[in-house]
């Protein structure tokens, strides 16, 4: 049995190695994948580009003018002419915030007069646009409290908030977002490779060949598991070794847990290949599949948005995404460095989801011998 | 380039669609349930943050301020604790996000008019869950302390804030307009990228280039079934954002369908360029993914904006079409904008298309190696 395996492995690999296409798509995808996420993915929001609207030009309006840049948060790009002008900015999309500073600013604060300044945001990304309301709020709030006399501000009762930020404290959402793109690139690659593998077989019609062959169901599926199983482990060490030398994101956990749950999750996700591969006709159709599959999977796992902000329904419905599972592992290991203390109801999520789909195909696939 | 050639692929190629209706099924389910899943379950508005609480004061006015937390709906109190190490495996575990110690001397504090000390623990894990976390902490914070003084004070400078296109900040309506050239762009890599690799694998090409028939007749009788697959999609997608999810289309529809069917043909151009360099339906498959899929997911400012990418990858983005398809969405749902706004990326958008075609026609090689 281990024989025929073995055998089956080899000209797996030999079919995968035979295009040179094939191995720089088993190397590049992977790669190109990391970096774009890596770069891409990030929710920050810094450098909003704002225009500036003074009418005042004073020297408190230069002061506020300069805190909003040296914030990091806005740059100003733009200081239109007229407030036609500013709309049009906003219209055109060329900046996401605009000021308005009017006349006399500068005079009422010399006097102590409560002032105005406006502010638009451009609400289309409603994620930025909060985030970078606030930050102007904050800025403009910091900014009240010391142009205020000190006799007034210093007897005023305030609840001290002190915020610790545990885990990621520089807030790099590169450190969040890299873990999650690593759980995502393996199982994109894995599932292409193996729902289209068993398939391919039939279709170009080395199929019957195969069943000539003494080997048995369970063999086939094993010799066509375990070559995908090898590129994925090879895939996520891959990705894994760019994302903590490249982008710096460091590992808190035990490596070994790592690889050990890599295993759990390559188990589910290569079932899941494996059954598309069993009920598709063409490769056509498993490419499909695979598609109909990975993109609600993604979209349900929290990779982009927590899970609790979704309507329950959605919540029951993100069970069945191993990606789900597998993010809590690598967020929980890169980030908290937690152990298997706590990662364990994932783990078994994984193996038991992994064990179900694999048997299941399975059993799919003698049936359709038969 | 003879028409009745066309014509016959075209015929050869739908038949070979219908003979295989899970995958036509699929290709019109996609945007349906891609649309559904984006429409309702993904918001980037962030609330019901579950939260633990440590209170060792136990008093009215502890209890107070945890209610505001509560109540504002953006907390979720889960549950109380004692003693710090009690909040770590909430926190580890991704129970909580946030856990809020309120000290000892808390109400005896605010009644001797002293500062009282709030300690708020954030995960910052998910940086942009924790950012706006931490502005909300401080509002609620903000609000308690003006209670507790009894009178608000005037501040010096205030900002009136006002939003434009999307008032109720729904992102919603953000993500939806983008997600048709998302959904566009993967159908297009669905449909397009196999259909030369096919002929190809299952050695049917041997018959097709022993046919008179020439590459652009190839490639456009290929491409036409696809396009009406394509476009039928669009136009679902249209009908399900605006009457479902009731996301204004302020611009005109003939403009929007016009630039839909650039994009379109554009993009399939590009999933049979694909397609005849893929060679094998397996190297294809993953060559759409990342040239397809990927970019128009993560580098058209659909959900990432592209003025935060380092500059390198913003120059990439310029080559990408689906930028210049999303923000023509975006202008269209959103701004009601007109060809006189949108020419740049009307432009762009058809020189890609047209690019793209006539490469594929290079590319093609009618012959047996």
């Amino acid at each position: 049995m281990f024989e025929r395996i073995k055998n089956l492995v080899i000209k797996e690999f030999i079919s995968y190695f035979r295009e040179k296409r094939t191995i720089f798509f088993l190397v590049a995808t992977p790669l190109i994948q990391i970096i774009i996420f890596g770069y891409v993915a990030t929710m920050d929001v810094n450098n909003v580009s704002t225009a500036l609207y003074d009418l005042d030009r004073s020297s408190e309006s230069r002061e506020l003018a300069r805190r909003l840049e040296s914030s990091g948060y806005f740059t100003i790009e733009r200081r239109p002419t007229s407030p036609r002008e500013m709309g049009e900015m906003i219209d055109k999309g060329e900046v996401l915030c605009a000021l308005q500073i009017n006349r006399g600013f500068g005079k009422d604060l010399q006097k102590g007069i409560p002032t105005e300044i406006q502010v638009i945001v451009d609400g289309t990304d409603s994620n930025t646009a909060l985030i970078a309301m606030s930050y102007v709020n904050t800025i403009i709030a910091k900014y009240s409290m010391d142009m205020m006399a000190p006799s007034i501000t210093a007897h005023l009762w305030r609840l001290d908030l002190r915020t610790r930020v545990w885990y990621n404290p520089d807030l790099r959402s590169r450190n969040y977002m890299v873990p999650g793109v690593i759980a995502l690139i393996v199982m994109l690659t894995c599932l292409l490779l193996t729902s289209m593998s068993i398939v391919r077989e039939r279709e170009i019609g080395t199929m019957e060949q195969l069943m000539v062959t003494p080997i048995k169901p369970v063999e086939l599926i094993l010799g066509k598991t375990i070559p995908a199983a090898i590129v994925g482990y090879f895939d996520m060490a891959l990705v894994t070794a760019f994302g903590v030398f490249w982008f710096e994101v460091p590992i808190n956990g035990a490596l070994l847990l790592l690889v050990l749950c890599t295993g759990a999750y390559l188990l589910s996700v290569l079932g899941i290949g494996l059954f598309i591969s069993t009920i598709s006709r063409t490769q056509q159709q498993a490419m499909t599949a695979t598609f109909f599959f990975f993109q609600p999977a993604i979209l349900l796992s929290g990779f982009a948005t927590p899970i609790e902000t979704m309507p329950e329904i959605f919540q029951y419905m993100t069970y069945i995404s191993p990606l789900r599972y597998f993010l809590v592992i690598v967020r929980g290991i890169f980030l908290k460095g937690v152990g298997i203390e706590i990662l364990w109801p994932e783990i078994m999520a994984l193996v038991i989801l992994g064990t179900i789909i694999i048997a299941a195909s399975a059993f799919r696939f003698r049936k359709r011998l038969a | 380039m003879k028409l009745l050639r066309v014509k016959a692929i075209t015929k050869k190629e739908l038949i070979q669609i219908w003979r295989d209706p899970l995958s036509l099924a699929m290709a019109l389910l996609m945007p349906v349930i891609l649309l559904f899943i984006y429409g309702y379950a993904i918001t980037f508005d962030i609330d019901n943050i579950s939260t633990v609480v440590y209170d060792m004061d136990k008093s009215s006015l502890s209890r107070e301020f945890v209610n505001q937390f509560h109540e504002s709906g953006y907390f979720t109190v889960r549950s109380y604790v004692e003693g710090y190490t009690a909040i770590d495996p909430y926190l580890e575990s991704g129970e909580a996000r946030v856990a809020l110690v309120i000290p000892g001397d808390f109400s005896e504090r605010i009644r001797k008019n002293e500062n009282a000390p709030v300690e708020v623990i954030i995960d910052g894990g998910d940086s942009n869950t924790a950012t706006i976390a931490q502005g909300y902490t401080t509002a609620i914070a903000e609000t308690f302390s003006h209670r507790i003084r009894g009178k608000t004070l005037t501040p010096l400078v205030s900002s009136r804030s006002r939003v434009w296109y999307n008032t109720e900040l729904k992102s919603r309506n953000f993500i939806i307009p983008g997600l048709i050239a998302i959904i566009m762009s993967v159908i297009i890599a669905l449909l397009s990228a196999l259909t030369i690799a096919r002929e190809w694998d299952r050695g049917t090409m041997e018959q097709l280039i022993a046919t008179p028939v020439k590459a652009p007749e190839l490639i456009l009788g290929k491409l036409i079934p696809y396009f009406l697959i394509g476009f039928a999609d669009t136009i679902l997608s249209i009908i399900i954002s605006t009457l479902l999810f009731d996301v204004p289309l302020r611009g005109s529809i003939t403009l929007l369908l016009v630039l839909s069917g650039i994009f379109l043909f554009g993009g399939l151009s590009f999933g049979i360029l694909v397609s005849i360099a893929g060679r094998t339906q397996l190297v294809a498959s993953q060559a759409a993914l990342i040239t397809s899929f990927l970019p128009a997911f993560m580098l058209s400012g659909f959900i990432f904006s592209i003025s935060n990418m380092p500059k390198p990858l913003q120059i990439v983005t310029y080559f990408m079409p689906a930028r210049y398809f999303v923000s023509i969405l975006k202008g269209i749902f959103l701004k009601g904008s007109s060809l006189k706004v949108l020419w740049l990326e009307a432009t762009l958008l058809s020189l890609f298309a047209i690019l793209v075609f006539i490469l594929a026609n290079r590319k093609f090689r009618k012959r047996v190696e």
